[in-house]
């Protein structure tokens, strides 16, 4: 099953497509998830951290049914097309082949990969959030340990891609944290 | 009954598998078989290619279950080798 499923993957060269789509959609969860929270964080009054907890599940919960949706639509059509023009040009009907089942398979995967991708990262940051409705005691307050935790995703996705490409990883992570600090000085901003 | 030692086939096949995963697939299906996969021409969605398959019994039919199971088509059959089996004494 898991040999059919990586060939199936090595095929329709699947691999690349999920993890641009993993990095896409998490860069999103992660930078929507600061957005918020800094958001929270520069409003002139306090708000409960039920609340934060509630509109950045919210977020999380609406950023992961978009990226599924927009994914295995987008996908499936792409598969289709290219299905189809491979049909014409072997002259035969290949539903029953190795690349119909990708054609069908695939775009499930890769709307799964996209879904999940924005909602763990998400949930990953919201952890201080967590643990603050807990009851547990932190060096910061949840607030900023949720910020802080997304600088600290977003740099790690710019490594990640810099890790892919096979450029310098400090270089790439700096390019996404200069957009996270770009994000959040316009947030900022606005709230003044 | 005659047994198939040797089957040369025209074959058209998408880009993916390339040849290598295509060869290794169908091997991977019939065991005892010996394949070698020569493209002929490469075309933009496909790649003509000669599959000489070898074996004590060479299972035919479901070796092309396997081509077509992977996208691909046999064309023709160039090549065949058939073997009887020897009269029995007396």
């Amino acid at each position: 099953m898991i040999a059919q499923l990586r060939f199936l993957l090595q095929l329709t060269q699947a691999q690349r497509i999920a993890r641009r789509y993993f990095v896409t959609n998490g860069f999103d969860g992660a930078l929507t998830m600061m957005g918020l929270t800094i958001g929270f964080y520069s409003a002139e009054t306090r708000v409960p951290v039920q609340v934060v907890i509630s509109a950045c599940l919210g977020a999380a919960v609406a950023l992961a049914v978009s990226g599924l949706a927009s994914a295995y639509v987008s996908e499936s059509a792409e598969r289709a097309k290219e299905l189809r023009e491979l049909e014409q040009a072997v002259v035969g009907d290949l539903q029953d082949t190795a690349h119909g089942r990708a054609a069908r398979l695939v775009p499930l995967l890769i709307a799964t990969v996209n879904g999940l991708a924005p909602l763990l990262i998400a949930l990953f940051i919201m952890t201080p959030l967590w643990l603050e409705q807990a009851g547990v005691v932190l060096p910061l307050g949840g607030l900023e340990g949720a910020i802080g935790l997304a600088f600290v995703v977003l740099f790690l996705l710019g490594v990640f891609l810099g890790t892919v490409s096979g450029s310098f990883w400090l270089w790439s992570a700096a390019r996404t944290l200069v957009v996270a600090v770009f994000t959040a000085a316009i947030i900022f901003l606005l709230n003044a | 009954m005659p047994a198939i030692k040797r089957v040369v086939l025209d074959v058209l096949k998408p880009h993916q598998p390339n040849a290598l995963e295509f060869v290794s697939a169908i091997a991977e299906r019939h065991s005892g078989c010996l394949i070698r996969i020569t493209v002929i021409e490469v075309d933009e969605k496909t790649e003509t290619t000669q599959l000489d398959i070898q074996s004590d019994d060479v299972p035919y039919a479901a070796i092309v279950d396997s081509i077509k199971t992977l996208g691909a088509s046999v064309h023709s059959i160039d090549e065949v080798e058939v073997s009887s089996a020897a009269p029995s004494a007396g």
